[in-house]
């Protein structure tokens, strides 16, 4: 008698944490959601529910949760009628392309050397690695800008792809990643005679790729939603990526506004699906430290 | 044999610190003894700058903002975040589909949610809509004190997914064994959680309260985007102000204020770092 009420509680915990779990789960997807089903909505409907708010149709918005009449034109309007939104969907794509190629001839070496020389100097260097990589982007702003202006870059591509390559948070990361090679590993090809860069190219790079992966994705995500860089150093409107445009977009023409939004999110969220154990593993990575040195 | 481990290192590192060198370090060195020159002319002014960024009321509205902001937004995401990472280890088969909705938003660009925002919180959107259908009257949700929780909540929505991952490894990391031996003794599941999981999650305490006082800086993307350079007056902060200082170029109180929260989170790091928080 007795264990069945335990049983049943045990049960009815399960179903309780289940039911918690989901409605996180739902408020955490409502806001996506939201956005799919207005940006299916014909642009008499769209006027309807959100025109109070975007525009200036009278009264007050309303709430559907499914369109009555789902369509796709919000999303062919946006493609045949919006030259602009293509040219920042672009820049983004070029600007984050361009950072990441970057990163990846800068901090995977840099993140070899961390974690696989010792040279004097060393705990400085990690410290301000450190430092740089947790200071928010508003401190670095001025020495940033001086830096640009005095080589002309003001106001390129170039002024949001030079000073996020060198971004110290993806040499945090894969240090850890590759620290964890066993040096047994390396010493093996070492006796086989391999140099320095072999090793890095032949053991490095294969073994970690996981945290490779794993620093793209999370810097795709980063800089795909790059606000501050581009908004201090690009001035004209033709070189802002998506991130700065589409904010503005909303403003003037609201019936593709959802659309472009989800249009928006898209590559960066089909990176995410496919990634999510890459960057599960980023994540992790980017908190291990401590746990190895006190074990 | 040391002499060349050191300059296969600076091989490897020479790109690397060519660029933040260049970037970043030396620029900052002269961003320093900017700080101390007057705006015209170049003469030495010693701590007039700083005694000015300390004096100004916009900083003062603004630190008190920054520091207000992450007493409040911290606490409440690692205790939430913490609880539904232990919520989320007894998920079993559906803890991949818990993990990937809570991580999603974080993948999801705050330019996209400007236009939900906008419905949501509008005086005529979604909110006040539900407030009156329940018979209340509506708010001004960014135009009032209210913009500051609206914050530390788009904070947590984006932010509980990668705070739960870390806590999750943390927890992970702590041997089954001890669960087991602690429940033949008789130890229920409180006493489990308070004297074998919380003391083992002090590490991961320190690293993920670390990120997540990083991350708390980037919620000025969706403070900019929802309500302009010049927000209600709760959420104005150091990182509103320093862009305002920058469109009016007024670089000499920038200079003065970076040096101040360069020297106040080196502090914090190497607080941390005392700790056990180790160079590789």
């Amino acid at each position: 008698m007795e264990k069945s009420t335990a049983a049943r509680k045990r049960k009815s915990v399960k179903w309780g944490i289940g039911l918690i779990l989901c409605v996180f789960c739902v408020l955490m997807l409502l806001p996506l959601l939201m956005l799919l089903v207005d940006s299916l909505m014909g642009k008499q409907e769209l006027m309807e529910t959100c025109g109070a708010v975007l525009s200036d149709y009278e009264g007050h918005a309303g709430f559907r949760l499914f369109p009555l009449y789902p369509t796709l034109r919000a999303y062919v309007r946006l493609l045949l009628d919006s030259p602009e939104y293509f040219t920042a969907f672009w820049n983004s794509m070029l600007q984050t392309a361009g950072v990441l190629a970057g990163q990846l001839l800068v901090a995977v070496p840099a993140a070899w050397a961390f974690a696989r020389f010792r040279f004097p100097g060393k705990k400085i260097l990690w410290f301000l690695y450190m430092l740089l990589m947790i200071l928010p982007f508003q401190v670095t702003m001025v020495s940033g800008y001086l830096v640009l202006n005095s080589v002309h870059l003001m106001d390129t591509h170039g002024a949001v792809i030079l000073p996020g390559i060198f971004s110290t948070l993806p040499v945090f990361i894969l240090q850890k990643t590759f620290a964890a090679i066993p040096g047994e590993v390396i010493e093996a090809a070492k006796i086989d005679g391999a140099g320095d860069i072999r090793i890095f190219l032949d053991i490095g790079i294969p073994l970690g790729k996981s945290g490779i992966f794993s620093i793209l994705i999370l810097g795709f995500l980063e800089y795909w939603n790059a606000i501050e860089p581009p908004m201090t150093y690009l001035k004209t409107k033709a070189l802002w990526p998506l991130s700065l445009y589409l904010p503005q977009m909303t403003g003037t023409e609201f019936s593709a506004a959802f659309a472009a939004s989800v249009v928006t999110l898209l590559p960066a969220v089909l990176l995410f699906l496919t990634g999510q154990e890459n960057l599960e593993q980023g994540i992790v990575a980017s908190g291990m430290e401590r746990k190895k040195h006190s074990e | 044999m040391r002499n060349k481990e050191t300059r296969t290192a600076l091989l490897f590192l020479l790109p690397s610190l060519l660029g933040t060198g260049g970037f970043i370090l030396i620029p900052f060195l002269d961003v320093f003894r900017r700080s101390f020159l007057q705006a015209v002319g170049n003469g030495f002014v010693g701590w007039e700058n700083y005694r000015q960024v300390l004096g100004n009321e916009a900083f003062r509205l603004a630190a008190g903002n920054t520091a207000r902001f992450m007493a409040a937004c911290l606490p409440l995401l690692l205790s939430l975040s913490l609880c539904m990472a232990i919520l989320v280890r007894q998920a079993g088969r559906y803890q991949k589909w818990v993990k990937t909705g809570f991580l999603l938003p974080m993948a999801i660009p705050a330019a996209s949610m400007v236009v939900f925002f906008r419905m949501l919180f509008d005086d005529k959107g979604w909110l006040n809509l539900l407030l009156e259908h329940m018979g209340a009257p509506g708010q001004g949700w960014l135009t009032s004190g209210r913009a500051f929780w609206i914050l530390v909540a788009c904070y947590i929505w984006k932010n509980l997914g990668y705070d739960m991952i870390l806590w999750l490894a943390g927890l992970c990391a702590i041997p089954e064994e001890q669960y087991e031996a602690a429940k033949v003794q008789g130890a229920g599941a409180w006493a489990c959680f308070r004297y074998i999981t919380l003391p083992q999650l002090k590490e991961t305490l320190f690293v993920t309260a670390l990120l997540s006082f990083v991350n708390a800086f980037r919620v000025f993307r969706e403070a900019y985007l929802l309500a302009g350079e010049y927000p209600h007056e709760s959420i104005y902060m150091l990182q509103h102000l320093f862009n305002n200082w920058f469109v009016n170029l007024d670089i000499q109180k920038m200079t003065a204020a970076a040096v101040m929260l360069v020297i106040l989170t080196g502090g914090v790091l190497l607080a941390f770092q005392r700790d056990g928080w180790k160079e590789p």
